[in-house]
């Protein structure tokens, strides 16, 4: 179900911190349940819903830990309501059991990873994106999920709107995968009047799970739906089948169905300087800021780059620019050490990379000079 | 069962899959006659059950709304919908190894939120679903697959470790106990606050056989010979209360 709706916020330009942008977005998009445990460099969002959702009617509360955190929020979103947690990396794989209960039982529920450098504790305060293979993989069992990368603050606002709406209309969790530079940065975004957003279906009558890769219907508690939630393998009816092969291979393969076949409404990118150029960066997140910068300098000397960034990293929209991936000279920008880049591989096997794992963002010259170094070998 | 209680239940669910001689099946009667006792709609209540024998109490065989989790997350879930649904009650029905030992964690932070969710554990001092092994409430020398020479570690007093953290009621009696354990549910739905009941549920054929109990009888004959209650337990010394099994309310 499809409305239109006022922004929370008075229509404007502001002056914002990413995480505190994320949390608004998460509140314009009607979310009012918050659980959370605290964590660097996470812990602003869960700070601004407490103050928020005070205000709005809404409920918070500070879980023991991350693992109870996505598990009150899988509680409230079968109570109706639209709920969220936000944490990084080494919360983020303790949240995965409940990210698999969520995958399995079609719970709708947003979760924000800003990453930083691992594994286990690393570098606290420090950006990463070490986590790209954790969010699409970290779960155990075969799935299909929605993971978003913002690369400004007045993306941490819509793309948490967006991250909403997909995980209603698909019931999914779907993640947003940010980093410490992108969650920290202060910077003008302008909030516009009406925002769209998706609310689940509710009718009681029709089964609530599987579906051949259509969404059903989710009522939720004290409805009078009688509602069979179970982790286990089940039928449509949620009674459990945990000896049934076919109910086993119907489930998998509507929760892979069910986002594969609507990939297209799912995948977003954004293309820059990619009509003409010769050689092609692809990057997300903070880095891709970097790397938009440089291929503006490199254009200054006459050497035609050009970026491609996936918004949605899974699904990517990686297989929509395959041709330039095959003709063009490739290089991935990641702070981490290749992880996206196995997936531009899947389309051709020379592809450069720009890794870093400092604990530093990925500087605009340092990628500028790798290309330059690269041109000359031409 | 009685016929009046079918209304409740998922009759094409049936039978149960609890083995002869376990406990459970009391239990589920029980909670469904303070139930009915109370005449509370069972649509307006959310039965969270976490993984284990007991957890199969609920779901699937209540005909309500009932939330089957992770392995002892059945709390955390529960909190997220006691915090959302002040309409409803929420109720937690799991085993000693889900809330105890997996789910301990969440089960001294509920008890020290003291929200109104009434938490079921049925004790049975063993993981039964998964075959046999040790678990926080399994008494000392103990024979279990994972403790074939006895078990060398001290069970939970999960009465008091809950009590300790600030619930509002908390009691303990065993499935021979019906009357009194049906009351206490009743006690539970009226408290305005975490309850905790202790059910201790015997399972003969997990625990039962490797422990010289292979049937019903002996664990009757067994429990009868060492329950005490916890008025005259508060009268003994730590010696004479080892392997005794404390029922009633602890205040």
């Amino acid at each position: 179900m499809k409305r239109i709706v006022n922004s929370l916020l008075k229509p404007g330009k502001y002056f914002l911190q990413g995480n505190i942008a994320c949390a608004e977005g998460a509140l314009a998009a009607g979310c009012r349940f918050y659980a959370g445990y605290p964590i660097t460099p996470s812990s602003e969002i869960m700070e601004h819903m407490a103050k928020r959702l005070i205000e709005l009617g809404g409920y918070f509360i500070q879980m023991e830990d991350e693992i109870g955190s996505i598990c009150a929020v899988i509680g409230a979103s079968w109570s109706g309501v639209k709920a969220m947690t936000a944490t990084s990396g080494p919360g983020f794989t303790l949240m995965l059991e409940g990210i698999g209960y969520a995958l399995m039982t079609e719970t709708p529920c947003v979760i924000v990873d800003v990453q930083r450098q691992g594994p286990a504790t690393g570098q606290a305060t420090r950006p990463a994106q070490g986590d790209v293979m954790q969010s699409r993989w970290g779960a155990s069992g075969d799935y299909q999920i929605i993971v978003l990368s913002p690369w400004s603050v007045e993306e941490m606002y819509y793309l948490t709107i967006e991250a909403f709406n997909l995980s209603e209309r698909f019931r999914v969790p779907v993640i947003i995968l940010t980093d410490e530079v992108i969650a920290h940065l202060k910077e003008t975004l302008v909030i516009k009047e009406k925002i769209f957003l998706y609310e689940r279906e509710k009718n009681k009558n029709l089964p609530p799970f599987l579906g051949d890769g259509k969404i059903p219907p989710m009522p939720a508690f004290g409805e009078g739906a009688d509602l069979l939630i179970t982790g286990s393998t089940h039928n449509e009816w949620g009674v459990r089948k945990a000896f049934d092969p076919t109910a086993q291979e119907l489930l998998s393969s509507h929760l892979i169905k069910k986002i594969k076949n609507y990939e297209e409404s799912i995948i977003r990118y954004e293309g820059h300087f990619l009509e003409d150029c010769e050689i092609l960066l692809i990057a997300f997140g903070s880095v891709a800021r970097s790397a938009l910068k440089a291929i503006k300098m490199l254009r200054e000397e006459g050497i035609k780059a050009g970026l491609f960034r996936p918004i949605t990293i899974w699904p990517n929209g990686l297989k929509k620019i395959k041709g330039l991936i095959k003709e063009k000279k490739v290089i991935v920008c990641e702070m981490n050490q290749g992880q996206l880049i196995e997936e531009v591989r899947k389309y051709k096997e020379e592809v450069l990379g720009i890794f870093k794992t400092r604990g530093e963002a990925i500087y605009p010259e340092e990628i500028y000079l790798k290309v330059k170094n690269e041109c000359k070998i031409i | 069962m009685s016929v009046k209680l079918y209304k409740y239940l998922r009759e094409e669910v049936f039978p149960t899959p609890f083995c002869p001689g376990c406990g459970h099946g009391i239990l589920l009667q029980t909670i469904l006659r303070a139930i009915d006792e109370l005449n509370i709609d069972i649509k307006k209540i959310v039965f969270v059950s976490g993984i284990g024998c007991a957890a199969w109490i609920p779901s699937p065989h209540f005909k309500a709304d009932t939330l089957h989790t992770l392995h002892g997350r059945a709390l955390a879930f529960a909190t997220g919908i006691r915090i959302t649904r002040p309409d409803l009650e929420v109720m937690v029905i799991s085993g000693d190894g889900d809330l105890a030992a997996i789910g301990g964690n969440h089960l001294i932070h509920a008890a020290r939120r003291n929200l109104k969710i009434i938490t079921i554990c049925a004790n049975n001092s063993i993981y039964g679903m998964t075959g046999g092994q040790l678990s926080p409430t399994t008494p000392e020398n103990a024979k279990t697959e994972t403790s074939p020479l006895g078990n060398l570690e001290r069970p939970f007093d999960l009465c008091a470790l809950v009590k300790s953290c600030g619930a509002s009621f908390v009691c303990r009696y065993t499935v021979f106990h019906p009357k009194q354990l049906k009351n206490a549910i009743k006690r539970g739905f009226q408290i305005n606050g975490f309850s905790f009941i202790d059910v201790i549920s015997p399972c003969p054929t997990h625990f039962g056989r490797r422990n010289k109990m292979p049937t019903l009888y002996d664990f009757h004959q067994f429990i009868f010979k060492n329950i005490v209650s916890y008025e005259k337990a508060k009268s003994l010394k730590k010696e004479e209360l080892k392997d005794k099994i404390i029922i009633g309310e602890y205040e």
